[in-house]
């Protein structure tokens, strides 16, 4: 048989433009702008989808392959976790209150963001653009899977996973990263782009994934940090959709810079209200620390999206408007975070507790600016009265700021003695918010940020009460209504680690695991 | 200027990749922490096929960077033969 | 720090989570596939109407017609998450991978018959088209569906929808050079046999209705499209004319389509039990889009099979009403 030589390869450039762009096609039996309704009416301009880049260039033959090898990696260790009780390796049960955030906070939104990327995979007219945007739609359905196949077996030995879906459609802390996610994905879809690949993925996502997942790794929690880095390595094909997302954006036309520019500010300042819980996280939950929140923020935000703001200046684009206030919020963040949550320790389903010494000189060594100064002497005040056998618990409602819904407890740039306080009278209502910022969010968006389901005003209501409850009968104890609703284990998944099951479990656990 | 990284799991298979960015790159600097090491440069650094292959022996794709690859900053520019982070600035 | 950890037999406080025990009947052990899929989409205290469709709840069953008391009776069969999907199908990949390897370093491309390698890429290559369709089909299911037990295998079939365009185009490439994918795309814009089933996959295109998106894709389009290309067009006509080397590098496909069949099944089959009205609607829809479909197969179905097209549509037509019948739809 005569053979004729094998033909040339093609280049991964080439084979990729035929992979995904030439499989579209300009519809004719209807409109465009039929068959892609949502990509006009936010006012970008797009001159040319085929100027879009994917970097990466995955095809489905590579992407089967590569994932399905991290899966296999994944997986395995989730079993041998699950079947050598891994759980009793972590430091301490403490270290718990993190992942319990993580599962109550984050996942949920890993797994919102799905049909977020669905919607734009589908409505972009470019094809590279929507084939990157479906591969993160998958991904970020690995990434919820994942977490609750791993946090599954913890569930089943400690208090406060256990109704995830529940406490996040009703609870007060709950209510940031919800109203962040549903704020992003009610959006048209390149402002999604933007909030989530950009601003989250590419500014900020390093701060949750890196240090705290290392942190997981040094507290022995093998689990985590595997589900986590496995998250994370998809994570950098996020990150490049967001970079490449903004680039094209910005290059398409001049029109749209200052229209990105409001979204780069909008989502910049939203993304580090929600990461005011991984602060905490970082610098009070685990056990072990690998670095401090400020520490975090100065590698991953200040000099990485320092980097990333002077690389966009050539577009005109300017750090966002937040930026220097959220900078100077890194010595403040975490301790102010931290002692709201220890301070309604009772209405939150995970623990808070009192420092060590040794972990009070931490925060010391790491803050010397700020924790001397402001937090520790409080720190030390609310351990005394919880060794005299007066654990404080606020029993108040708090005031919560409309955009974010963080309760206020930020203070003033300039002055950290002062809570930062600011006010709107939209038509005659009157809203509250945390910062200038999250006021001139609501401001450029009043008809969005009034439909706000703010947990303590929907309480005041009576619309956090289990349907059976009677509000009227002579014994009935309003906040306990409302943890029930919250779907709370009274007793056993709130309050302070001190004395809880958790610490009790997990000392008897580990006695019997460890002794003869 | 501004620096660009790239984070890797701690692990036998990203070892090499480590090792081939410190080769090619001189004025790159391996950082390590818990379960993860981090590779960074100032302005540019690029990651070759070539390299990794001569340190394992064995065919190396671009692509399997992304089995165990944690995060990474820069534009990048990836072809069949190199990966390459960089900074326009 | 690390302490040697004895096995010992500790008791578990619970077996699952809350919105997984209140869908399989209490607090027992669940599978994986219960974990990652039942009860997880938010249901209520939604903050923000869409800016893109504020006529809707962000999650609102409201977008589709079809109603269901339980939306996650609507489970896969296959239960498949994640994980179990990227490791299933990297080691189909891994097989269709082979094949690829084996055609190409023995050379079967190059020995197809000329009329056989023309009528497989004039047949084959202007399906990546639909194939991609399908995938934007899948997208819009996923992001429009409502309960996770449809939103994550809409995402998962969307991938192997691109998967299946890609293979295509591998296939292009590999028989012939590039241009002969410029060629097809030109016969599926202006073709005069490709414009019916073009015109009504773009019809589909603005379908609204998430579990009539569902039918028309995976059910209706897919189910007559499937057995008609790759079980009679290419396992027996091409192979019994000297191409087996097609039907190697188009493996995946006939296989892939028995299992997400499986999946179509099981939904269908839950939502037409659960009311007449339920059943009059999937019907109705199955007998519209059945009946354009198979207007826009016949003239493909001429170029794939000459004379026996007649015969092939049939027997086509006849095993997707029987399908159909045996999931109690009425078309």
């Amino acid at each position: 048989m005569d053979m004729k030589a094998t033909k040339k390869k093609l280049g991964i450039k080439e084979r990729y433009a035929h992979m995904t762009r030439g499989l579209g096609w300009e519809p004719t039996y209807q409109s465009a702008d039929a068959v892609f309704p949502y990509d006009k009416y936010e006012g970008i301009k797009i001159h040319d989808w085929d100027k879009w880049v994917d970097p990466f260039r995955l095809t489905m033959d590579a992407y089967w392959k590569y994932q399905g090898e991290k899966d296999r990696k994944l997986y395995a260790v989730i079993e041998a976790f699950a079947q050598n009780n891994g759980h009793l390796n972590i430091t301490d049960a403490r270290y718990l209150s993190a992942i319990k955030l993580f599962w109550q906070g984050v996942s949920p939104l890993e797994n919102y963001v799905v049909q977020g990327f669905a919607r734009a995979g589908r409505h972009f007219r470019g094809e590279a653009s929507r084939v990157a945007c479906q591969m993160q739609a998958v991904d970020e359905l690995r990434h919820y899977q994942t977490q609750a196949h791993s946090i599954s077996n913890y569930n089943k030995y400690y208090n406060g996973f256990h109704s995830q879906r529940h406490m996040w459609d009703r609870v007060w802390y709950l209510s940031v990263p919800k109203s962040f996610g549903e704020d992003a994905l009610t959006s048209g879809p390149f402002e999604f782009l933007i909030a989530i690949s950009f601003s989250f993925e590419y500014v900020l996502t390093n701060l949750l994934f890196v240090p705290f997942m290392s942190g997981a790794a040094y507290n022995g929690d093998m689990s985590t940090v595997t589900f986590g880095f496995s998250a994370q390595s998809d994570e950098s094909r996020h990150m490049t959709l967001g970079i490449e997302a903004i680039k094209f954006l910005l290059e398409q036309d001049p029109a749209n810079v200052p229209i990105v520019q409001g979204w780069i500010d909008k989502w910049f300042w939203r993304g580090s209200k929600v990461l005011a819980l991984v602060g905490m996280m970082m610098d009070y939950m685990l056990p072990k620390r690998v670095m401090s929140w400020k520490e975090a923020w100065e590698i991953y935000a200040e000099e990485n999206g320092g980097a990333l703001f002077r690389d966009l200046a050539r577009y005109g684009i300017r750090p966002p408007k937040g930026w220097a206030d959220a900078c100077e919020a890194k010595d403040h963040l975490s301790h102010q975070v931290w002692l709201l949550f220890y301070e309604y320790g009772g209405a939150a389903a995970f623990h808070t507790w009192s420092l060590t010494d040794e972990e009070l000189d931490w925060l010391s060594a790491k803050y010397p600016d700020s924790f001397d100064k402001y937090y520790r002497p409080r720190l030390e005040f609310l351990r005394d009265k919880h060794a005299r056998g007066e654990r404080v618990y606020q029993g108040t409602l708090p005031t919560l700021c409309t955009t974010c819904q963080i309760p206020l407890c930020f203070t003033e740039p300039g002055d950290p003695t002062k809570i930062s306080h600011r006010e709107t009278v939209h038509k005659d209502e009157k809203y509250v918010f945390c910062s200038d910022h999250c006021q001139e969010i609501f401001g450029n968006e009043p008809e969005k940020f009034v439909q706000s389901w703010l947990p303590v005003n929907q309480i005041y209501q009576g619309n956090c009460f289990n349907p059976d409850v009677d509000p009227t009968a002579p014994d009935f104890d309003p906040l306990k209504a409302v943890l029930e609703y919250f779907k709370y284990n009274l007793g056993r998944d709130n309050g302070d680690f001190e004395g809880s099951e958790d610490q009790r479990n997990f000392a008897m656990w580990r006695g019997q695991a460890s002794k003869n | 200027m501004s620096k660009v990284f790239i984070i890797v799991q701690a692990n036998e298979e990203a070892r090499p990749i480590v090792e081939a960015l410190l080769q090619d790159n001189p004025h790159a600097v391996a950082q390590e922490s818990p379960a993860m090491v981090r590779v960074e440069a100032e302005g540019k650094m690029t990651l070759n096929r070539a390299t990794v292959e001569d340190l394992t022996g064995q065919p190396f794709n671009i692509q399997q960077l992304h089995v165990n690859l944690i995060s990474i900053s820069g534009h990048i520019d990836e072809d069949d033969d190199y990966l390459t982070v960089a900074w326009a600035n | 720090m690390s302490v040697e950890i004895k096995a010992v037999e500790i008791k578990p406080l619970r077996n699952t989570f809350t919105n997984v025990a209140e869908l399989i009947g209490g607090d027992k052990p669940a599978s994986r596939y219960q974990e990652a899929t039942l009860g997880v989409q938010a249901t209520t205290n939604m903050h923000y109407r869409p800016t893109w469709e504020p006529e809707f709840e962000l999650f609102d069953p409201r977008r589709s017609a079809i109603q269901m008391r339980e939306w996650y009776d609507l489970k896969d069969p296959r239960q498949l998450y994640y994980a179990s999907w990227t490791i299933q199908r990297a080691k189909e990949q891994e097989t269709q991978e082979a094949n690829f390897d084996f055609v190409e370093s023995r050379y079967l491309h190059l020995s197809l018959p000329d009329d056989v390698k023309k009528l497989s890429l004039d047949v084959l290559l202007p399906l990546r088209h639909a194939a991609w369709g399908a995938n934007m089909n899948n997208n819009e299911l996923c992001s429009r569906a409502f309960s996770e037990v449809l939103i994550s295998p809409a995402i998962m079939q969307a991938m192997d929808n691109l998967g299946i365009a890609q293979y295509l185009t591998r296939l292009g490439l590999l028989l012939d050079e590039p241009e002969v994918l410029d060629a097809a795309k030109a016969q599926w814009m202006s073709g005069e046999a490709w414009q019916p089933l073009r015109h009504m996959i773009e019809d589909s295109f603005v379908v609204r209705d998430f579990m009539e998106i569902f039918l028309v894709q995976n059910f209706v389009f897919d189910g007559l499209l499937y057995p008609l290309i790759y079980d009679r067009f290419v396992d027996d006509t091409l192979t019994s004319r000297g191409g087996s080397a097609v039907a190697m590098l188009t493996s995946f496909m006939p296989m892939w389509f028995g299992q997400s069949s499986k999946w179509v099944d099981g939904v269908l089959k839950v939502a037409v039990a659960e009311s007449e009205q339920n059943k009059a609607l999937i019907s109705q829809w199955t007998t519209t889009w059945r009946d354009r479909a198979v207007t826009a197969l016949t003239p493909i179905a001429a170029m794939a099979f000459g004379n026996s097209q007649e015969t092939m549509m049939n027997e086509v037509i006849e095993q997707f009403n029987a399908r159909a019948k045996k999931l109690g739809i009425a078309a």
